[in-house]
């Protein structure tokens, strides 16, 4: 084994030697603290989930549509900006002009601290806001599909990557238009939080950490059971192994393209809320400058599988938080897409290939 | 556009839709050299790549006489769009060489311009002492920075290429990119921000970047030399326009200067392209098994196609830091999107034809990415709009209410968003209509030397028909053979 993947065999040396080094300075040299790692490794989580459901929805269409898609980014923040002035409106009905609120506070209107966002004070707006982020970046996903996709599918991956990289522009830009370039807070100041006891400290958690962690988990299995346990499912794993073969066997192939972009578009509207609701800030490139790492998480776990994507995204989360134990902040995600392009070298077909939309 | 049917439409075609997108008569200049038998005009690249920077500027002389500009201010505007305009042109050249040559998708393009920038300006600054609070360079000659910024990018370019080029096509592109972040943050870092070397200071500045010296060869031997004074005094004197006429004059220095530059590398690609080096390409382009069981060693040939054109990014790199950015340079000048503009040239000018390159960088910067900006310049000197109401809202608001000022009030107000939606529409509608852009697809002779008394290798469709079925080819909706 090791002989036959030379590579292979340097990054588990180069692996062992990261660990060898993280348990020494925590338990020998003590020059790490087990609450600032435990801090690192909750902050990795929470990005490496949004990354994960994100990926998810890059993941199956890149599978069963085969391009890469360079849009799917703006739609993360096409699905946190519709659902936040959604969440804008139902906290602050009465307290400010309604244009104000759906617009996200665009032109300095309104403030989300002055709203008193969280999850235990406006309960209702915020999750009604990520039904609405769903909802709306699926129908988006949709309309940009049967309008300049779907005259393309035998165009080929290439053009139809250069098209995608022309609907980022476009879609990114009328978001601007819309909603304004400011950046702004969007959370009240004041969410609870309580204090996990670590061995030497505490790790701060707060209720929205929580929000992301089992919104994360819980459409996640709800995927996984989509994709194992119905008709759908099934055929999307076989379109995504082999579109000919599926459409021979009687698969209605367009049906399921249709299904591929309101899953995957939901999942990645949700996936710009919760960034959101986490990040406690939003402006127009927060899925630009996401989307990148989104396609390390997916090539990481391998395209077309959804456990690889959930897998590559916390694998990307962890590293872009821990690697500030070893190397200068700036670093981090340049250290993310070094591990992308490795896993591109090393084994370009994921870690968890072999098991298309599985 | 008309695909199928171009006759005609060789120089006419960039000219009309330099009418479409800034809604002005430049066409008007070409029905005149239209009238001349067309395939002659059409068979000469010179004559489409001039036909087309002439319908460039009357349209932007036109559309400033009519709003009433200075003539210095179009003057100016015009010499800038023509430097601008040089830079693109390089950058789309070379990014012609790998995809449309050879089939490499390259989206790291700024990654390659800023090791050519950075590496130029540290080789050329002056020599600064330890100490001091800004980094130096090592004081090199220009030409020096020059050649370092090539041999840089190239190197960058093996080292990119030596694992990736193996890559599937998307596979290489995630990886150009993610290359091109990842030098990125290596500038913006400020671990190397400052370091002391050789009793020397030098560093990559960090974020907030490099300044060069202020004083450079083109102040010592072109601007500020007898000569130049004088032609500016001359010219002052002769015109009598309010303002001195000095720095567009060195504006327009500089574009000519950039404008031979990319002769050069016109006459090298196109040397390149017609070689037995470039027909493996374009064989690897088309199919790259095929071009390995015919014994060519595509590897070597696809590695040696990315590093030329990675030098020729690395140069285009070091001329834009030198040339737009006034010998300065900042980490937030080589974000991602400008690798993008330079696709959307190439794409519009069509992959593959190194005129087309030319043109589709010239109609980029003039129409989709300055045109706007100047229209709404001239625009405001003619009506003078009411403020732009804050947010959309206010905009939809009066179109509620049947009145549309507020919301065009709104739209130019926001012309910098506007264009970047133009550009992504523009792109979409190339993809789905015309993927092979204004000139892609031309056939190209393989042989070196002509093989028919009658030239095969000018321009696309020409009139077709006349040449029997092998001249038929590139404008065909459809049947466009497309890359793999």
């Amino acid at each position: 084994m090791a002989t036959e993947k030379p590579l292979e065999a340097v990054l588990v040396v180069v692996g062992v030697l990261i660990a060898g080094d993280l348990v020494t300075a925590l338990l020998i040299t003590g020059s790490l603290q087990f609450a600032d790692v435990g801090g690192l490794v909750k902050n990795g989580l929470m990005r490496g989930l949004v990354i994960g459901l994100a990926g998810v929805g890059l993941s199956m269409t890149y599978s069963i549509l085969n391009f890469a898609n360079f849009s799917h980014g703006d739609y993360i923040t096409l699905g946190a900006f519709t659902g936040w002035g959604v969440t804008y409106l139902l906290a602050g009905l009465g307290e400010a002009d309604w244009t104000n609120l759906i617009l996200v506070g665009a032109g300095g209107g309104v403030f989300g601290a002055q709203l008193g966002i969280s999850i235990t004070g406006t309960t209702l707006a915020v999750i009604l806001g990520l039904v609405v982020a769903a909802v709306a970046t699926a129908a988006a996903a949709l309309a940009v599909d049967r309008a300049i996709y779907k005259s393309m599918r035998d165009a080929g991956g290439i053009p139809l990557l250069i098209t995608s990289v022309g609907v980022a522009f476009a879609l990114r830009y009328v978001i601007a238009l819309v909603f304004g370039e400011s950046v702004r807070g969007t959370t009240s100041p004041d969410i609870p939080s309580f204090a996990l006891p670590a061995i030497d400290g505490t790790v701060g958690i707060n209720a929205h950490d929580l929000v992301v962690l089992v919104t994360g988990v819980a459409l996640m299995l709800g995927v996984h059971l989509l994709l194992q346990r119905t008709k759908l499912g099934k055929a999307m794993r076989a379109m995504a192994d082999n579109e000919d073969l599926a459409r021979i066997t009687g698969i209605p192939t367009e049906r399921v393209v249709t299904w591929t972009w309101v899953l995957g578009g939901g999942l990645t509207g949700v996936a710009g809320y919760l960034l959101v609701l986490w990040r406690e800030t939003l402006h127009f490139r927060i899925g630009w400058v996401l989307l990148l790492l989104v396609f390390a998480a997916v090539i990481l776990g391998g395209i077309g599988s959804i456990y690889g994507a959930i897998f590559g995204g916390v694998i990307i989360g962890l590293t872009l938080s821990l690697s500030q134990i070893w190397i200068p902040t700036d670093f981090a995600r340049a250290s993310a897409f070094v591990i992308m392009i490795v896993i591109l070298l090393v084994r370009p077909q994921g870690l968890f290939a072999g098991r298309a939309t599985a | 556009m008309s695909g199928g049917s171009d006759p005609g439409s060789g120089p006419d075609s960039e000219a009309s839709s330099g009418g479409d997108a800034q809604s002005d008569p430049p066409s008007d200049a070409d029905p005149a050299s239209a009238d001349d038998p067309l395939t002659r005009v059409r068979e000469s690249d010179v004559s489409l790549i001039v036909g087309g920077f002439l319908a460039l500027y009357l349209g932007y002389v036109l559309v400033g006489i009519v709003a009433g500009l200075s003539p210095r201010g179009i003057f100016a505007t015009v010499t800038q769009l023509t430097l601008l305009i040089a830079i693109y042109a390089m950058l789309t050249l070379s990014l012609n060489l790998h995809w449309g040559y050879t089939g490499l998708f390259n989206i790291g393009i700024v990654g390659f311009m800023a090791v050519g920038g950075y590496t130029f300006l540290m080789l050329t600054m002056q020599v600064a002492e330890p100490g001091v609070r800004s980094a130096g360079g090592l004081g090199l000659p220009f030409v020096v920075g020059l050649a370092g910024a090539v041999v840089a990018a190239a190197v960058l370019g093996f080292v990119v290429g030596l694992p990736s080029l193996r890559l599937r096509a998307d596979y290489l592109a995630i990886t150009t990119i993610a290359m091109a972040e990842i030098v990125r943050y290596f500038y913006q870092s400020n671990a190397f921000q400052q370091v002391e070397l050789f009793g020397m200071s030098l560093g990559t500045g960090g974020g907030s970047g490099l300044v060069g010296d202020s004083t450079t060869p083109f102040d010592r031997y072109v601007y500020e030399a007898g000569w130049s004074e004088g032609l500016v005094d001359f010219l002052d004197e002769t015109f009598r326009i309010s303002g001195t006429l000095g720095p567009p004059i060195e504006t327009l220095f500089d574009a000519i200067v950039l404008l031979v530059v990319v002769a050069g590398f016109y006459w090298l690609l196109k040397r390149t392209g017609g070689s037995p080096f470039g027909r493996v390409l374009k064989a690897i382009r088309e199919d790259e098994d095929v071009a390995n069981a015919l014994g060519k060693d595509t590897g070597r040939f696809k590695m040696k196609s990315f590093m030329l054109g990675c030098a020729l990014m690395g140069l285009a790199g070091a001329l834009y830091v030198y040339f737009q950015l006034g010998n300065t340079v900042n980490p937030t000048v080589f974000r991602p999107r400008l690798t993008f503009f330079v696709w959307v040239a190439l794409i519009l000018g069509g992959a593959g034809s190194n005129t087309g390159s030319v043109l589709g960088a010239a109609l980029f910067v003039g129409i989709l990415f300055r045109g706007p900006l100047y229209v709404k310049n001239a625009v405001e000197n003619i009506v003078a709009f009411p403020d732009s109401p804050a947010t959309v809202a206010g905009a939809l608001g009066g179109l509620l209410s049947l009145d549309p000022v507020p919301f065009l009030a709104f739209l130019f107000d926001n012309m910098g968003s506007l264009r970047i939606i133009l550009l992504g529409v523009v792109l979409i509608v190339l993809m789905k209509r015309r993927p092979q852009g204004l000139l892609g697809h031309r056939k190209e002779t393989a042989a070196a030397v002509p093989l028919v008394p009658t030239e095969t290798t000018a321009t696309g469709g020409l009139t077709p028909g006349s040449e029997g079925p092998e001249a038929t080819d590139g404008g065909e909706p459809g049947g466009g053979g497309e890359r793999p």
